[in-house]
Formats: C-alpha cells, sequence, structure tokens
C-alpha cells in the first residue's frame, strides 16, 4: 500500500469498478430492511433457476441485537455489505476474488490471506452451500461460498457467493481499531460522523422504545399478506413480505419478548414463507420439476 | 519397477478432512489396481490445503498375462449341458479342454500396460471419493450429476514414471502441470516424476507432506515461545489444523495486552484456540502468558511484523469481547441468572432448566442425608480393587454406609442443594453464550468470585464430569452429590418420557451419563441400591453401560454376565467386588476344576431335566439392607430381611445326608460333608461381602467333586439312588450360584 489508504466511499467505488469490469450488474441496495445481504431478492431468487446472474451490489444490513449504543468499536446494529453473487460459479473466482482483494490495497506480499472451512446455512431461507472464511492476519473479511441449495432446491447450477464485511475491511486497511474512526471519504468525514448518533438512537429504539403490539401486529400483518401475495401468484411480492417479517422477528427479539420455546415457532413461521415465495417463483419459471 | 504419482489439486479442503483423505485415496487406490492385479511396495499419501497426492512405489510395466479356466460340464453330460456351456463362454467344442472326463473353457488374458490400468483406475477414485462433505460447482453442475469433491477440483497431475497417465474427469485433462504456493509463488511448474515432486514443491514455497508441516509448527513454535522465555503450552490438535491451513507455514509470536489476563485463563486459551487457532504461552511460574503464537502461511517482506500486529488486534477485540462479558456476569449474583432458567426449556416433554434444577436439588440433597454421598470415601471391604480393602478396615462399623455425623452431614446437604441450585446458572451468562464449552468452569468463577463456599463452587465447575473415558471423575463429595444427582435425572426422567437411546441414536447422550454415574460410584465407592431411585427398564440401561465399561476394562465379560445372572443386584459396587473375585478364581486351578465339575454337574441335571432353582432373591445376595430401608421410592422399599428363610424351590434338600434313604457310597458321603461344611461357610462370606472368601469355600468342594464322579454312579438302577445323587448334584450347583451363574461363564 502507498500512499493514503482508500476511504470508506472509495473502496466501495474501487469494487464497484473491479466487479462491473468482471460484468457484474450493479445495482443499488434493496430499499428493505434485511439482517444480510444475502436476503436481497437479487441473491435470493436470482440464485434459483439456470439463468446466468451476475450481480455486485452494496447491502445495509440491519441485525438489531448487536448495537451498543454506539459504544462498542466494532459492533454496530447498522453496517454494510458488499456483496456479489456469480451463476454458474465461475472456474476462476477463488482468483477474482483476490484480484478485488489487490484492487482495494491488500498487498498479499504482506498480508496473511487464508481460506479456513466455513459452511454456511440459513434455516431461514432453507439454504446451504459450502466455502470458507477469508481470514486476513487472522480477521474474518469475507464469507465465500458455494451455494447448494436456496429454498430447499438444488442450486442447478451453483452460485457463488461473495460477502465482504465493509467495516472491517475498511478499519484493516485504514489501521483503525476503533469503526468510528474511519475516513468515510477523503475530505475529512469520519464513519462516526456520519453514523454514531444513528447507533446510539436506533439501539435504543431497537432495545428499548420499539412498541412490540406494533412490531407483533407488523408481524402478523406480514405473514398475512404473504400468503395472500402466494394466492395471486406474485412470489416477488411476497418475498418481501417473508424480509418484512424476519426483520419485525428480528427486532421482535431485541426487545426480548419472544421466549427460547416460542423462537423456534417464529423462525418456522418465516421459513415457511421464504420457501414458498421461493418455490413459487420457481413455479411461475417453470423450473420446479 | 516404476513409482506412480498422483496429485489432485483443489481449491482449499478442510483440514479436519485432510487425513482421512490420505487413508481414503491409499485404500482406493490400492484397491482399484489390485483388480487388475497391481500391487505397489509402497503407497505414500500427502494433504495439505489445496493438494491431495499419492505416490506408489514399485509398480510393474504391465501386468502378467493370465490364463482363466471356466469348470464346464462332464463328457458324458448330455448335449444340453455342453450347448448350454459353448453358448455362455462363446466358444466352440473343439476350443474346450478336456481334463479327467471334465470339459474346460480356457482363456488366455494377456497382460495390460499399467499405465492403461491407471488411467481407468482414477477416474473411478475421483468419483468414488468419500468426503463427508462434498459439492457441485461451475457450469456443470447445471446437472445435479455433475462431480462432487470437497471444494472444486482444478487439476490432475499423473505420471507413470516420466509419462503422463492421460485421463480425464469432469473436463479436467491430466498433466505434468501443477501451481505453486498461491502468493509465493502463483504460476505453473511442472513435475517429471514422482521422484521430483517433494522437492520440485519446496523449491515453490510447498511442502507437500502434512508431517513435516506439522513438525516446523510444533518446533517452531515452542522454539519462539523459548526465546521470548515462556513455555509453549502444546496442543497436537492445533498443529494438525495449523498444518491443514498452510502450505508454507511461518509460526509468529505476538504478545496482547497483558491487561486481558484479568479474563480467567482458560477463556483466554479458548477463544485464542478455537475462534484463531493460535497457540498460548505459560510464564516461568506456570501462569498463562499474554502471548501467542499464530501460523501464517506466507514468508512476509516485512518478516511478518504487519501480520502479527494483524493478528494481535483480532485476538484483542476477541478479548476485549470475552471481558466485557466476563465484567458483565460477575455483577449478576449466579442466584439472579438461575432466576432466568425458568424461561429456557429443557426439553418439551420435561419442563424447563429451572425445574430440572428443582429435581436435582432436592435428589443431591437426598444422596447425602440417606449417606450414599458421605463426607469420606467409604473402605469397602469385600475389596473392590489393589489397595481397597487396606483402606480404613479398622475404623468402619458392622454398616456399609455408617450414618455421617449429624452436622457434617448438615453443611454437606446444604452445600449439595445449594451447589446444584446455582450449577445451571451459568447457562444464561453472556460468556457461555459466547463460549458453551465453558458451561460449569464459568459458573465455578462466578460462584467463587460471588463468595460461595469453595466446595459449592468447586461443585458448580465439576458437577458436568466425567465428560468422557479418561475425564477426571469427581471425588469431592458435593461435587460428587451433584454430579450424580445431574445425570440421574437426566437419565430417570428421559425414561420416563419414553426418550430412551436406541441402537446409534443417543440425542440426549445418556450412555455417557450412565457411564458416568457408573465411573462416580466406583470410583467413590458409593452404596448405592440403584433400584431405589430407576426404573427396572433404566436398571437394565445402566447393567448394558457396565457391562460395556467392565469389557473395555479388561473384566471378562462372561465373568459379567456370569453375576448380572444371578439377578436383582444394583449395587454397583459389589456386583464388580463379586466379578473381580471370580475373575480372579476362575484364573486359579481350584477355580478351573471347580468350573469343569460344576459344567459337568450341570449338564447331568440338564439331560435329566432337573431345572435350576428360581434366582435368589436381592436380599439374598448380599447386605445393606439397612442402606436401602430408607430409600424414597417403593422400588427400593421390598422390604429386606437378612434372616428370612432360604427359599426352597428345588429338590436339594434331599440331597442332605440326614434324609438319605440308604448308605451312601464313601465319595457320596464326602461331598455331603463337604457340601454341609461349604454352604455355610461361602454364605457367609457373601454376607460379609468377602468373595474371595466365598469363592476359597467353593474351591473346597473340587476334590470331593471330582472324587465323586469318579467313584458314584449318578444313573443308578435304584430310583431312590438316582434320585438323591440328582438332588446332590443339584446342590452343588445351587452352591456354586451362592457366588455366580457358572453356566455362563466361558471355557
Amino acid at each position: 500500500m502507498t500512499g493514503r489508504p482508500m476511504s470508506f466511499q472509495r473502496m466501495i467505488l474501487t469494487l464497484h469498478d473491479y466487479w462491473s469490469e468482471q460484468g457484474c450488474v450493479i445495482l443499488q441496495p434493496y430499499d428493505m430492511e434485511m439482517g444480510a445481504g444475502t436476503f436481497h431478492p437479487a441473491t435470493t431468487l436470482r440464485a434459483l433457476g439456470p439463468d446466468t446472474w451476475n450481480a455486485a451490489f452494496v447491502q445495509p444490513c440491519r441485525r438489531p441485537t448487536d448495537g451498543r449504543y454506539g459504544e462498542n468499536p466494532n459492533r454496530l446494529q447498522h453496517y454494510y455489505q458488499y456483496q456479489v453473487i456469480l451463476k454458474p460459479s465461475p472456474d476462476n473466482l477463488q482468483e477474482l476474488y483476490l484480484g478485488s482483494l489487490a484492487a482495494i490495497g491488500v498487498d498479499m506480499g504482506l498480508h496473511d490471506i487464508r481460506f479456513v472451512e466455513d459452511d454456511w446455512e440459513s434455516p431461514t431461507l432453507g439454504a446451504w452451500g459450502l466455502g470458507w472464511e477469508v481470514w486476513c492476519d487472522g480477521m474474518e473479511v469475507t464469507q465465500f461460498t458455494y451455494f447448494q441449495q436456496m429454498g430447499g432446491f438444488d442450486m442447478k447450477p451453483v452460485a457463488g457467493e461473495l460477502t465482504y464485511g465493509l467495516e472491517r475491511l475498511a478499519m484493516y486497511i485504514q489501521d483503525k481499531d476503533n469503526v468510528y474512526d474511519l475516513a468515510f471519504n477523503d475530505a475529512g468525514v469520519t464513519y462516526g460522523q456520519v453514523f454514531l448518533e444513528n447507533e446510539k438512537q436506533m439501539s435504543k429504539w431497537n432495545f428499548e422504545v420499539a412498541d412490540t403490539d406494533t412490531l407483533f401486529d407488523a408481524f402478523r400483518k406480514a405473514t398475512a399478506e404473504c400468503e395472500n401475495c402466494l394466492a395471486n401468484d406474485v412470489p416477488i411480492a411476497a418475498y418481501e413480505q417473508a424480509i418484512k417479517a424476519s426483520h419485525t422477528f428480528n427486532l421482535l427479539q431485541a426487545r426480548g419478548v419472544i421466549s427460547v420455546a416460542e423462537r423456534q415457532a417464529y423462525m418456522g413461521r418465516v421459513r415457511d414463507l421464504a420457501k414458498g415465495a421461493c418455490a413459487a417463483w420457481m413455479t411461475q419459471h417453470g423450473w420446479a420439476a | 519397477m516404476t513409482d506412480f504419482l498422483l496429485e489432485l489439486r483443489s481449491e482449499e479442503i478442510p483440514a479436519r478432512m485432510q487425513d482421512k483423505a490420505r487413508e481414503d485415496l491409499a485404500r482406493l487406490f490400492a484397491a482399484e489396481i489390485g483388480k487388475a492385479g497391481l500391487t505397489a511396495s509402497g503407497i505414500v499419501t500427502h494433504a495439505g490445503p489445496r493438494r491431495l497426492a499419492l505416490i506408489a512405489c514399485g509398480l510393474p510395466e504391465g501386468t502378467a498375462a493370465v490364463s482363466e479356466e471356466v469348470k464346464g460340464p462332464k463328457t458324458s453330460a448330455p448335449p444340453q449341458a455342453l450347448e448350454g456351456f459353448l453358448r455362455k463362454t462363446g466358444l466352440t467344442r473343439e476350443q474346450l479342454v478336456e481334463r479327467d472326463g471334465i470339459l474346460f473353457a480356457v482363456s488366455e488374458k494377456p497382460g495390460r500396460a499399467t499405465v492403461e490400468v491407471l488411467a481407468e483406475a482414477i477416474p473411478g477414485i475421483v468419483r468414488a471419493f468419500p468426503w463427508p462433505k462434498s459439492m457441485r460447482w461451475g457450469a456443470a453442475s447445471a446437472s445435479t450429476e455433475s462431480l462432487r469433491w470437497a471444494r472444486p477440483l482444478h487439476g490432475i497431475v499423473a505420471l507413470f514414471g516420466d509419462a503422463i497417465v492421460d485421463v480425464e474427469v469432469a473436463g479436467i485433462r491430466s498433466g505434468a502441470a501443477t501451481l505453486g504456493h498461491r502468493f509465493h509463488h502463483p504460476g505453473q511448474i511442472t513435475i517429471g516424476s514422482a521422484a521430483d515432486y517433494v522437492e520440485k514443491l519446496r523449491a515453490v514455497h510447498v511442502i507437500v507432506d502434512q508431517d513435516e508441516r506439522r513438525a516446523i509448527i510444533r518446533t517452531r513454535a515452542a522454539e519462539l515461545a523459548r526465546e521470548a522465555g515462556l513455555e509453549l503450552v502444546e496442543d497436537e490438535g492445533l498443529v494438525g489444523e495449523n498444518a491443514g491451513l498452510t502450505e508454507w507455514p511461518v509460526p509468529l509470536l505476538g504478545r496482547f495486552d497483558a491487561d486481558y489476563l484479568s479474563v480467567p485463563p482458560e477463556v483466554i486459551q479458548l477463544t485464542a484456540r478455537v475462534n484463531q487457532k493460535y497457540f498460548v504461552c505459560r510464564s516461568a511460574d506456570g501462569a498463562l502468558a499474554n502471548a501467542f503464537v499464530c501460523t501464517a502461511n506466507i514468508e512476509a517482506s516485512d518478516g511478518g511484523a504487519k501480520i502479527v500486529e494483524g493478528n494481535r488486534k483480532v485476538l484483542a477485540a476477541r478479548l476485549s469481547d470475552a471481558r466485557f462479558f466476563y465484567d458483565t456476569d460477575l455483577k449478576v449474583p449466579l442466584e439472579q441468572q438461575a432466576e432466568k432458567l425458568k424461561n429456557i426449556v429443557f426439553h418439551e416433554k420435561l419442563g424447563t432448566v429451572a425445574d430440572k434444577v428443582e429435581r436435582v436439588a432436592k435428589l443431591a440433597r437426598w444422596l447425602v442425608e440417606d449417606g450414599i454421598v458421605t463426607s469420606k470415601p467409604l473402605p469397602f471391604r469385600g475389596g473392590v480393587g489393589v489397595g481397597a480393602t487396606s483402606a480404613g478396615l479398622g475404623e468402619t462399623g458392622p454398616t456399609p454406609n455408617p450414618s455421617p455425623e449429624g452436622e457434617g452431614l448438615a453443611i454437606l446437604a446444604d452445600q449439595a442443594e445449594r451447589a446444584a441450585r446455582l450449577a445451571k446458572a451459568d447457562l444464561v451468562t453472556g460468556m457461555v453464550a459466547e463460549f458453551p464449552e465453558l458451561q460449569g468452569l464459568m459458573g465455578g468463577y462466578y460462584a467463587a468470585a460471588q463468595g460461595e463456599a469453595p466446595e459449592v463452587a468447586a461443585a458448580i465447575r465439576d458437577h458436568y464430569k466425567p465428560v468422557g473415558q479418561g475425564d477426571d471423575v469427581p471425588s469431592d463429595p458435593v461435587t460428587v452429590a451433584v454430579s450424580l444427582a445431574d445425570k440421574l435425572d437426566s437419565i430417570g426422567q428421559f425414561f420416563a418420557a419414553d426418550l430412551k437411546p436406541s441402537g446409534s441414536k443417543d440425542p440426549f447422550a445418556l450412555r455417557r451419563s450412565a457411564l458416568g454415574v457408573i465411573a462416580l460410584i466406583i470410583d467413590n465407592r458409593l452404596r448405592f441400591p440403584l433400584a431405589g431411585v430407576m426404573s427396572p427398564d433404566a436398571l437394565d440401561f445402566f447393567a448394558d453401560r457396565l457391562k460395556v465399561q467392565q469389557r473395555e476394562a479388561g473384566v471378562r465379560h462372561d465373568l459379567i454376565d456370569a453375576v448380572f445372572a444371578l439377578g436383582g443386584e444394583d449395587d454397583l459396587v459389589r456386583l464388580l467386588a463379586r466379578v473381580h473375585a471370580l475373575q480372579a478364581f476362575v484364573g486359579t486351578d481350584d477355580g478351573t476344576n471347580l468350573l469343569a465339575g460344576y459344567k459337568r454337574a450341570a449338564n447331568i441335571l440338564k439331560k435329566e431335566g432337573v431345572i435350576a432353582a428360581p434366582l435368589p432373591a436381592r436380599e439374598r445376595l448380599g447386605v445393606g439392607a439397612d442402606a436401602q430401608a430408607s430409600a424414597p421410592s417403593p422400588a427400593a422399599g421390598a422390604s429386606v430381611d437378612a434372616d428370612a428363610p432360604t427359599p426352597t424351590p428345588d429338590p436339594s434338600l434331599a440331597g442332605r445326608g440326614d434324609v438319605l434313604a440308604y448308605p451312601p457310597e464313601p465319595a457320596e458321603a464326602a461331598l455331603i460333608a463337604a457340601l454341609d461344611t461349604a454352604e455355610p461357610a461361602a454364605a457367609a462370606a457373601v454376607e460379609r461381602e468377602d468373595f474371595e472368601g466365598a469363592m476359597a469355600a467353593l474351591a473346597s468342594l473340587r476334590a470331593p467333586i471330582d472324587a465323586f464322579f469318579d467313584g458314584v454312579t449318578v444313573n443308578d438302577a435304584d430310583p431312590a439312588k438316582r434320585a438323591a445323587r440328582l438332588a446332590l448334584l443339584a446342590r452343588v450347583r445351587t452352591a456354586v450360584h451362592q457366588v455366580a451363574d457358572f453356566s455362563r461363564i466361558e471355557g
């Protein structure tokens, strides 16, 4: 690395350029709250079926229980994932990935990059895959997965998914110990200036303020609407309701109002919705053999 | 003779799969070439993250020609048989060979070039490879039939001598080219033959042999620690894992902030080990040092300074999290944490963890109050093992469970209940949520810090023990009570809910719990009639576990069966004393001969249809009546009366000398006399739990039995004599059965 390390936004722009060069569609974030980039329909739904699909996008992730009121240097209830999905998975996916690290300034003669077994599973999405967490000097910077199943369907063909933890990578590239100290741009704006107040307020809302009756009601309504969508053959809309139900469930968890015993039932409900949407999507395209 | 090299190059194979992959590769290869009649003089395998390799030495250039003979019909057979045989073999009558009136079809199979055999074998090996988890990838995966491998397979090197064995598997064509280290030498290199494989790869920063990588990690990590004035905490698991993650291992030592040492050392070690795969180090005084050793996969251009710094930061973040959990947990009294157990379901059929805690607390208290767990280990008079008999022989009273001192008992009972009530509280702490394997240990730390008695803290810490063969078995009475109560509760509850282990399925690890109970009882010599707290089916389950456990400890299973066959014994300590005495006895001349005499008697009785006496009731088998009297469940309450009259179900009474209607032969009289002495002596010894003594008493029967068989005809023409002598033999059998059912003993 020479000169000034990349700012947070420069990193995103560089990854956009890099994956754009590789033929990816560069999407903007999905306009709904979700816990991981994998929930983005451009991953979940588009991973299904035989069509070629290459896309890259930033997805804000909301994990209400990870909120720390802005007091923890590396835990956030809102952060960014950089998500790349390539179907079918190219034979040189590892090399492409390492190329992207080099592009954002990781010197692989100086740093120790490792592919450490980490099998991925999302019961909520009826999905699993094999791959690794990629370590840079012992820090997990990317989740690298070859999807094998999605929504309970075998992948035909298999898609490769890369999920970069942008804040972690930036902290590493900029050599910062605290996420709020990250240079957001090259004009002196820090990550803290952009997001610290947001973390404080949203942590408070997630843990203390959010009206649980409203949330329970929202969960019920989302599940009902999902059924409605499925009955009327609009799987994308149904999937959106599943995302909504999933995030509402996460908020209820943060509020501590779901008992351990109930937890499984709620998760099962969300899984049924997501799988139902995937199945409807497959059926609509004539892929569900 | 020529050597063969096979390299299967892929994306990073999980470290934990590599050892088995080597074994599988060697096995599959030997089997495949074996089918063609080839054997290698040696097979060496190597595994690493990116390649799996095999070198087979000393293969011939080709397989030998073989002539195969198929036997056909006799020359005298009807023409249909001959026609059928010709059809089957595709030969004509003239091509058959005749020998001794039988026709044979002889086919000469020419030898095949080894290269050809190998080319056929490789695709089979690759396709059949038994990865524990495998995946599909790439465009070919549009079909679910596409090749599966642990991770995408990219290259095959197959060289017989210096010749390429030409194969293609799933679009991958074999060759002589492979890749070097991912970062040090990403380009291609060409392998000449098996002979230069290892060295050519070494030149491009790949150490192909896992054992060499392990040695480097082991040695260098220890060296780094030593250079820093520390001692490495050795960990072969980590050595293997790091060797499975690297092609060019470079151990590096780093330091973390000494402030983190306020976190319990087990937590630091676990964080370092599990999350980061780092070794930890000890200072000269044996305490954990603020140092770690990570293993990089490159020789970094700055000597590794940046790598160490990066790893230090990651560890610091982890330790910071751990310290946060630890400090937060410390502030909440365990009692208060235990309240939250009401919200955790133990099992849907068995209520919450709080419900379990309530049961365990009561049971732990009862175990103490009933004298089963006492403040000092109880000597066992019968002698369970070496040294057991000598321990405090003089100071024990006549009962096996002497009444503990009143006050000591009350304290012990209170501590057992207290520990049981707090034992599961750490399950809701932040630290255990993060590291479930620290359950118990953290509770122990928190309890000690919050002012619980040391015995209570220790019991909370150790109550899951023993968790497997070879694990420490608790001996502190408070811990023993809680550990025993916890396991007995699980077994009892799951059995009551009909959630028993079956076959290979044991989702609640009840077998391990039973083994734990057995170890706790035996090691602490607890006089504990299990029937008092266990249902009959749970008791059978214990019996099975005990057999397995004792078999592994080298006790003959037939001897265990012989004692179990007596039935009704639920005191494991006494049962094993009997088994051990029996094992010692049958190893002696007396034992062997008595067994032979017994078997002869038993065979005659069996032939004559004289059935054995019903198995003696449990109360006849031994003492311990007072220990059982207060057991809380009716199952053990079966009132015990040591003076109860001996059941008289079989005709053995008729074998007594005083009721004979004829003058006995001398050998007959001698056996009667011997029995008159041995029977009460053996019974008394059994009563004292002196099973060696009982065996010795029975041994005195050996000579009279032999003499009886030599000098007396059992099957006498006089029905009265015959009946009396059969009765006498039945008496012998019954006498022997006081100790064990000898019919179950082999040999």
